[in-house]
């Protein structure tokens, strides 16, 4: 068999292709709770179930914004969680036409004998969990592979393992009615050049699709989630039209036309980088086989959460922060955003030094 | 470094992407001595160099032919002969605006310990060779890989050899200026369906891309020759939209848009089937960002060679045979082709030779 054709290859490519829709992208609101722990005390609030479930339903109640989402990545938690009147979040997205995902890996762990590399786990019982996630409403995963550039990084060892992590992990969720998200990360840290990023890169993806391909993964019924090309963090920083081109250049060498839709996570960049380089690549003329969307967190919310700072009173301000970015990165999608979109909150650099989740 | 991207880098891109212009296709004309000699033969042609050269001259020489073609492939000896007027082929080619392309490849030899299964030789001063060829006028290159569906066929040690074996090729082409046609054919042979022969062919073709990734081989200046996704010759025939199908599917599944041209090979298929095969695939709705088209030898020559039978009074003839068939396939590229061609003697006859070699 080459590629699997389980009781749900029809519903998985119908779902991929749904979530690559042009004009609409995914919110990635899945930290887990050590990680969301850290943007509430970012605006000193704590890290309390109500206040998890407050601000996912901030989020998810900006009925204009959802137009602009295919998709909202879920932490385990949100996945059970309701409106204060009541209602699953999954039901307010899917009357909304936005597909709840599901983050399934449990995080890095250090690879020995590497410089700091890691590999990604979550396999134990992952088929029976994905079973349990569909039954909840779930219809997308999501699962981060990291990979850092260095001297000697990323190594032979660390994109083999995670490579193979990924395409393990994708094939399991097709087994189980989930489409999954393939993010093989390459973190901006370093001094390293845009041309050393485009290599490294398009060594990863090679060997990503290289994997999916050995363990029958279904491309049509699965989505990609790269870094885009950029310099490292220590590099000066280039043009969005430059970003654009090593970006759908290294995604072209590497990245088959099956797979529908490309949705990129933002790193350390602000929120209006993120969205002025996504709109580059869609009004870059050359040939793109699959739809280029967004798949942000931070480049997301950021600067709706520093509006909300932990105050009801803020919501309606906060809410309308969020459809602002939200319709700046629908109009990316589509290489029709003009600018404007940027606060001073929405201009400052998310990025954090050898970031954790 | 990702991407070769030495002295020939732009001049790579520009020939690939010429060779793979909508209406232009590949006439493989680099049959090797040994199985020139076998077409000859079969029209009573004694197998001397005046004769190969006459036979290539026909071709080249068609008026009005050259337009369907972006490239032709040359056997070594082709390279350096001449019209009867004195005029190099390659020269004739150029000034109809084809890119001569040469065959590099020292033939398939066996893989000990498996089941018949081989890989391909000359790799050996491929580089000296690739230079003097680009001297000649060779713009691009072709080297042959050859696997079969059996049972336990084919092997990972047969996918991994041939892979590694062209991508080492390739980059070697691209370091001496000539654009390498990859080409790892699966043999029709057998009688597996088209969904076998599809599930192979995408495991080779992700074999190759990941090996040309590893060799750092220019996507962007390369091209692919494979088989087209069919049954096995002992198997029941399907449609050409079934065809057409099962094969775009697999190359959506393998092969990234940085490719510009895939051009295939016609096996052992009729000239007619790999015409029909060829329009259905440019017919079909869908992701194709490489363009889809032709590199066909005996798929082109076949009734040519027939009306020819080494006689100078069939010349013309010949030609006008010749002529249909690059028309024909022209427009299969376009998806216009309305099967008026199919009217010439022999164009229906299949090909198919069983365990086929060059």
């Amino acid at each position: 068999m080459s590629a699997f054709v389980g009781k749900y290859a029809d519903e998985l490519i119908q779902t991929a292709k749904y979530i690559a829709t042009p004009g609409k992208g995914i919110l990635a609101a899945d930290e887990s709770t050590g990680t969301i722990g850290k943007r509430l005390s970012s605006i000193n609030v704590e890290n309390t179930e109500p206040n998890r479930q407050a601000l996912r339903e901030l989020l998810f109640t900006t009925f204009d914004a959802l137009p602009y989402l295919s998709g909202v990545i879920l932490f385990e938690e949100t996945l059970y969680q309701k409106t204060s009147a009541g209602k699953p979040f999954v039901d307010v997205l899917a009357d909304n036409k936005v597909i709840p995902g599901i983050k399934v890996d449990k995080g890095i762990v250090d690879l020995a004998g590497t410089n700091g590399e890691t590999t990604t786990q979550g396999f134990d019982s992952l088929g029976a969990r994905c079973q349990q996630y569909y039954k909840a409403g779930a219809r997308f995963a999501k699962w981060r592979a990291v990979l850092k550039i260095g001297p000697t990084e990323p190594s032979e060892l660390a994109i083999q393992q995670n490579a193979q992590g990924l395409a393990r992990y994708a094939i399991i969720c097709q087994e189980n009615g989930l489409v999954p998200i393939v993010e093989p990360e390459i973190l901006t840290d370093g001094d390293h050049d845009i041309k050393k990023c485009a290599a490294v890169t398009e060594t990863v993806l090679a060997a990503v699709y290289k994997a999916l391909n050995d363990h029958h993964v279904l491309l049509e019924g699965t989505l990609l989630k790269p870094n885009m090309v950029t310099p490292g963090s220590d590099s000066p920083k280039v043009a969005p039209a430059v970003v654009a081109e090593y970006t759908v250049g290294a995604l072209r060498r590497t990245v088959p036309p099956a797979v529908p839709g490309i949705v990129f996570l933002s790193g350390g960049q602000s929120e209006e980088e993120a969205t002025l380089n996504l709109n580059a690549m869609n009004k870059l003329g050359v040939l793109k086989p699959w739809t280029l969307s967004f798949s942000f967190g931070r480049a997301l919310q950021q600067s709706t959460i520093k509006k909300w700072s932990g105050k009801k009173e803020n919501v309606p301000s906060a809410q309308a922060g969020f459809l602002t970015r939200c319709k700046a990165n629908s109009e990316a999608t589509l290489g029709k955003y003009a600018g404007g979109a940027a606060d001073a909150a929405a201009s400052e650099s998310l990025y954090v030094k050898d970031y954790k989740y | 470094m990702s991407a070769y991207c030495g002295q020939f880098h732009d001049e790579l891109i520009a020939n690939a992407t010429y060779i793979g212009t909508p209406g232009k296709g590949i006439l493989a004309a680099d049959e090797s001595t040994g199985t020139i000699g076998k077409r000859l033969a079969s029209i009573n042609v004694e197998n001397v160099e005046e004769n190969r050269r006459g036979l290539r001259e026909l071709l080249f020489c068609t008026p009005g032919a050259l337009q369907y073609l972006s490239g032709v492939i040359l056997f070594e000896e082709t390279l350096y002969q001449k019209t009867a007027d004195g005029k190099l082929f390659v020269e004739v080619l150029k000034e109809g605006g084809v890119l001569p392309g040469i065959k590099v490849d020292k033939g398939t030899i066996e893989l000990a310990g498996t089941n018949g299964e081989t890989t391909t030789q000359g790799h050996d001063d491929l580089g000296k060779r690739c230079k003097k060829y680009y001297e000649a006028g060779a713009r691009f290159a072709k080297w042959r890989a050859v696997l079969k569906i059996s049972a336990n066929e084919p092997s990972q040690l047969s996918i991994d050899a041939n892979a590694n074996g062209l991508a080492r090729y390739a980059i070697i082409c691209q370091e001496n200026g000539l654009v390498p046609i990859v080409e790892p054919e699966i043999l029709v042979d057998g009688p597996h369906d088209i969904a076998k022969c599809a599930e192979v062919t995408e495991r080779v073709l992700a074999a190759c891309y990941k090996a040309l990734n590893d060799h750092h081989v220019l996507l962007e200046g390369s091209l692919l020759k494979p088989n087209m996704v069919t049954p096995g010759s002992e198997s029941k025939k399907v449609s050409p939209q079934v065809v057409a199908e099962h094969t775009v599917r697999a190359l959506q599944r393998t092969v990234p848009a940085a490719v510009p041209a895939i051009v295939f090979l016609s096996g052992g298929q009729s000239e007619e089937e790999a015409t029909l095969n060829l329009n259905a695939m440019n017919k079909l709705q869908g992701k194709k960002p490489w363009s889809l088209s032709f590199s066909f030898g005996r798929a082109l020559q076949q009734s040519t060679l027939k009306a020819w039978a080494g006689k100078e009074e069939n010349v013309e003839k010949a030609r006008t045979a010749f002529l249909a068939r690059c028309k024909a396939n022209s427009e299969a590229t376009l998806g216009t082709y309305k099967g008026d061609a199919a009217r010439g003697e022999g164009v229906s006859e299949s090909l198919h030779v069983k365990d086929y070699k060059y």
